[in-house]
């Protein structure tokens, strides 16, 4: 196996333009796995964690844009004020040693549909940021999974970074799973009201072949809710919103759950979320 | 190819060259030969191979070795001084926190990175710090305890030794 280990952002993307076999490796939690289990058996791999560059966030144009290196630690430490939505998935993601490690651009990496950051991803409207030696381009979310652990990346290029816009109104995320720690999701759901545009967004894992926005139940609920005035939306509407985001997913039958279950539970976990995040507009988002 | 990694483990510098496939977990076991950290899995579930790499827990199989080069390794080994155990280990010895003692270095290990950041935890949150660490014998419930109680001592011992050290100096 060969290791490459750039120290720059240039020298990284030049070496993947020189070797675009070359497997980065950010946090190694995906990576490692598959290794020492002997799913994946790279020539070369290609350590990022040197990259200053990919660990840094900053503000532009009133958008966040989070290097793909920044850790889940790091983002529910500095960033859970402006994404709260990412930063309550991130908590669920692993243990803490997996959270020291782990990266956002991992998980968009690695692309599975199970993957926790992607339905608050989904919900914020966010944008990757891909790179290669020849140029910069940045693709919406919802465009980003292209298939089962398949992303819209090229050969040549790394995922720089992602942006997302912070927080115009409450964001929520659930996630079932088989206990309370460590668990990869049976299904997932994220919610996020942009209070300003009066827009509402979702995110669905674990029930489908990629992480899949609900955009009927969106349009559906943005027309029911009573913005202005903020009283609840009635029991059919909630209960519409449900369905509709439930009838989003293409869940299969697996290990983890049955597809039945992954709708039920996730028609639940709409209302619910729909519920938390009303609760908190009417009673605190100016 | 063989590639350098040069580390500070426990204090203490070393430097291999080592084939770039090797986990630092057996880094550590089998080329610097400190053997307390233990392998109990092969998909990074376990946790037994929990050490500190700059001050943060990571699990050191989720790591290539020669990805540690230039960083500062605390493994179980650096807990204790001398004869005497560190707090925490003291507190798994009178809870009984461990019954075969395969998963206690990295449940040691996360508990000194959980009680780092947050120095009096409250029984859900020691339960959370140390959700990363598998034990198949005890039930969790000493290890809590023993987590408890390091807390307490740890506390108090702090504030013992600023004492000491400003009279004694
Ligand atoms: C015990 C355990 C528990 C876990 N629990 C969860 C969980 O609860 N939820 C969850 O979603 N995941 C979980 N995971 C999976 C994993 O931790 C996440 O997917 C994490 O986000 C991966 O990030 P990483 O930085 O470790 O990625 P790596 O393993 O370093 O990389 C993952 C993939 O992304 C690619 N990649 C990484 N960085 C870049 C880049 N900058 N440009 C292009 N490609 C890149 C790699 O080549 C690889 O294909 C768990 C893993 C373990 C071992
Ligand atoms: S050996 Fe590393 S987590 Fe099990
Ligand atoms: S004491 Fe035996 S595995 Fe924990």
């Amino acid at each position: 196996m060969n290791f490459l280990q750039p120290s720059t952002w240039a020298e990284a993307l030049a070496m993947k333009a020189a070797h675009p076999e070359a497997l980065p490796i950010a946090g190694g939690t995906d990576v490692l796995v598959e290794i020492n289990l002997d799913h994946n058996r790279p020539d070369t791999v290609m350590d990022l964690t040197r990259v200053a560059d990919l660990a840094e966030w900053a503000t532009e144009d009133g958008l966040v844009r989070v290097g793909a290196g920044v850790t889940y630690t790091r983002i529910i430490d500095e960033l859970g004020d402006r994404m709260p939505g990412l930063a309550m998935a991130s908590r669920t993601v692993g243990s803490p040693q997996i959270r020291n490690r782990g990266t956002v651009g991992g998980n968009l990496g690695t692309a599975s549909p199970a993957g926790d950051a992607h339905p608050p991803l989904l919900a914020s409207d966010a944008l990757v940021e891909l790179a290669s030696a020849s140029g910069t381009r940045r693709v919406p979310v919802r465009d980003f999974f292209t298939g089962p652990k398949r992303n819209a990346a090229r050969k040549d290029e790394l995922i720089a970074a992602f942006l997302i816009e912070p927080a115009t109104g409450p964001q929520t995320f659930s996630k079932v799973g088989t206990r309370n720690a460590m668990v990869i999701a049976v299904c997932s759901f994220a919610l996020a009201l942009d209070a300003g545009r009066r827009r509402v967004r979702t995110g669905i894992g674990s029930a489908g072949p990629t992480p899949l926005p609900a955009p009927e139940a969106e349009q559906f609920i943005e027309g029911e809710l009573d913005w202005d005035g903020r009283q609840p939306p009635s029991d059919a509407a909630v209960a519409r919103f449900g369905e509709l985001a439930a009838a989003a997913a293409k869940p299969i039958d697996d290990v983890r759950g049955t597809a039945a279950y992954r709708r039920h539970a996730l028609s639940v976990m709409a209302r619910r979320s729909l519920g938390w995040a009303w609760q908190d507009y009417r009673v605190g988002w100016a | 190819m063989k590639h350098k990694v040069a580390v500070t483990v426990n204090g203490h510098k070393h430097e291999h060259e080592v084939e770039p496939r090797l986990l630092l977990v057996h880094y550590l076991r089998d080329v610097v030969g400190l053997t307390g950290t233990h392998i109990g899995c092969d998909t990074s579930q376990c946790g037994a191979c929990t050490i500190h790499v700059d001050g943060k827990a990571v699990k050191s199989c989720t790591m290539f070795a020669v990805q540690a080069d230039g960083r500062s390794l605390t493994t179980i080994e650096g807990m204790a001084k001398g004869d005497e155990l560190h707090p925490i280990q003291q507190a798994f010895w009178d809870e009984h926190g461990l019954q075969c003692g395969y998963c206690t270095p990295g449940f040691i290990m996360a508990a000194a990175y959980l009680l780092e950041q947050n120095p009096n935890p409250t029984e859900d949150e020691i339960r959370k710090g140390l959700e990363g660490n598998l034990c198949r014998c005890t039930g969790y419930v000493n290890i809590v305890k023993a987590v408890q109680t390091a807390a307490k001592t740890m506390s108090g011992t702090t504030a013992g030794k600023t004492q000491v050290a400003a009279g004694g100096n």
